[in-house]
């Protein structure tokens, strides 16, 4: 039991990560049908300036409080973000809307490798560890002294995601320019027969979604204690995974893929040893009954497998759902 | 200019293309401040091509747009919008995920005066009793008359200077047809210049100050609205009588 609840914690925080990344996936996909996959890279930009501007305020000697610290960081990650998702789309994508679908795709793969080699050139091809400011402190969820706990960080993350998606959605449901994304969405056509601009709508959902991005870079590199130039490709393939699964361009879809993504991979992480133990089966062979009582633990697939349960949720999605566990339209689109 | 006051909006030899198609081939239209004029002719003889040329679907082969003064050649359709050039797209081309309210919000997506877009949204929904009802629905759930009027009074609320209709009556019930021609002589009367496009010769010449006949991209008769609907060649043609 301890072990569930800790990974169902572990997998929520995961996944609200997830769910903020996916947001970013599915509200591009949304309005103009591509699968951003620079996307991934664009969180890591995020962590990385992030990393540094940490790095710098932790080293100067300023007597700033860590949460002060991080927020900096934070609101310094954002609008760099936000300036190379608009880049993104005005230099490379703006010029390829009306190419042929795979043009754009491929240009998402081959901007992807740019921005992972720009960060190599500025940042190295170390992995860095994130300055440990917030000193994290550890709730216990159960009676049990070894069971299941909760950090301030992981209670942070969740929390912020929240406040995030909620922001997210008053801004598309409440707001002009939340309706003109959708209008848009709908029919790009005569979204400008309304005196719509549509290379501006465009551009500022690049703008939120790399914004969001920004946040989740910040939020994965505190939680792991670790940034690098290649940590975006995972991440944002995982992301991606859990947009589709909740139905690619459906805001609420991208939220629940990502949780379930978080929770999925988590309570995979958490038992695929158990399950896949081969001590199990000691009543079928001696060699194995002799082999186990030495050692109980003989299993086949170890937590390292973890990042194989997102892409079989992809494959099974793809393959019985395709339009994803929300979406609709989505026949029509591939 | 040479004297006379310039119509609201005038084409001058318009020549459109899909890529070397031509569909258009240099036609003049003028459409007067407070005129409702139209456009009719068969199928494929290049009236909703003409409109998308108006208003910045469709870049000009050759020949001008000329509208309130200025050669709108060439412009984007939002910037048009933003001049009180707006058209109501054929097929309607309503929101369908969008709800009512927000679907005519965005008709008044230039503007910036809440109060008197709240105003606006009520007189729509004084023209469109059915759509008050439904305000918060979203139009996908509309008949298509509905929608047709959704359309309608969204383009409304931009406030413009020249409406431009695309087949208004298209697939619409003979009830809705007549509901949506009642309101366009409405809005007319309101003093908002209209150019209409349609294959309903009859109800179009009925409502219609003056108006154009277009074949094959090629303007071959033009007149008083009143003159046309009595000319045999136009009877014969679009009226379906035998001459």
């Amino acid at each position: 039991m301890d072990t569930f609840i800790q990974q169902l914690v572990n997998g929520i925080t995961l996944g609200s990560v997830y769910a903020i990344v996916a947001l970013g996936y599915t509200m591009v996909y949304g309005i103009i049908q591509l699968i951003n996959f620079a996307h991934g890279d664009v969180v890591m930009i995020g962590a990385m300036v992030a990393y540094s501007v940490i790095a710098v305020l932790a080293g100067s000697g300023m007597a700033l409080p860590p949460l002060a610290i991080l927020a900096i960081a934070t609101l310094c990650a954002v609008p760099v973000c936000m300036a190379v998702g608009y880049t993104l789309e005005r230099v490379a994508y703006r010029p390829l809307r009306n190419a042929p679908r795979l043009a754009p795709l491929i240009t998402a793969i081959g901007l992807s490798i740019i921005l992972q080699n720009v960060a190599l050139i500025i940042w190295s091809r170390n992995p860095l560890a994130y300055p440990q400011i917030v000193e994290t402190v550890t709730y216990r969820l159960t009676p049990n002294p070894d069971g299941a706990t909760i950090t301030n960080v992981q209670v942070g993350i969740v929390g912020l995601s929240i406040l995030m998606m909620a922001g997210l959605l008053l801004l598309v449901y409440r707001t002009k320019l939340g309706i003109a994304m959708r209008a848009v969405a709908q029919n790009p056509q005569v979204a400008g027969l309304m005196g719509i601009d549509i290379n501006r709508v465009i551009s500022m959902t690049f703008m939120i979604g790399a914004a969001l991005a920004s946040v989740a870079g910040v939020m994965d590199g505190s939680y792991y204690g670790i940034a690098h130039y290649q940590m975006g490709f995972l991440l944002g393939l995982k992301a991606f995974s859990a947009a589709v699964l909740g139905g690619i361009g459906n805001l609420g879809g991208a939220m629940l893929g990502g949780l379930l993504m978080g929770i999925i991979e988590a309570l995979g992480a958490g038992y695929v040893g158990e399950l896949t133990n081969l001590c199990h089966l000691s009543g079928w062979s001696d060699a194995l009954a002799q082999r186990c009582a030495n050692d109980p633990h003989l299993a086949v697939f170890g937590s390292n497998y973890q990042d194989v349960f997102a892409f079989v949720v992809l494959i099974l999605v793809l393959v019985f759902r395709p339009s994803g566990l929300l979406g609709e339209r989505v026949s029509d689109r591939a | 200019m040479n004297g006379t006051t310039e119509p609201l909006l005038a084409l001058q030899g318009l020549a459109l293309a899909y890529g070397g198609i031509q569909a258009v081939k240099g036609i003049d239209l003028t459409v007067g401040a407070g005129e409702l004029v139209c456009l009719i002719g068969a199928n494929g003889a290049g009236k909703t091509t003409t409109l998308k040329g108006i208003c910045g679907l469709l870049p000009a082969r050759s020949g001008k747009v000329r509208y309130a003064g200025d050669d709108i050649t060439g412009r984007r359709p939002f910037e048009l919008v933003r001049r009180g050039l707006v058209m109501v797209p054929e097929g309607r081309g309503v929101f369908g995920g969008l709800t009512i309210e927000e679907n005519l919000a965005m008709g008044a997506y230039i503007r910036d005066d809440r109060a008197a877009i709240g105003q606006d949204i009520e007189r729509v929904f004084t023209l469109f009793p059915r759509l008050k009802e439904r305000r918060r629905q979203t139009a996908g759930t509309l008949s298509g008359g509905e929608q047709q009027m959704l359309a309608i009074g969204r383009a409304l609320m931009s406030r413009p200077r020249l409406l431009l209709l695309d087949e208004p009556s298209m697939g619409l019930a003979p009830l809705m047809v007549q509901k949506v021609f009642e309101t366009i002589i409405a809005v007319s009367r309101e003093g908002v210049t209209m150019l209409l496009i349609e294959q309903n010769a009859r109800l179009a010449l009925e409502v219609s100050d003056r108006a154009y006949v277009l074949e094959s991209g090629e303007i071959t008769l033009e007149g008083e609205a009143a003159k046309l609907l009595h000319d045999p060649k136009v009877r014969a043609a679009y009226l379906g009588e035998t001459a």
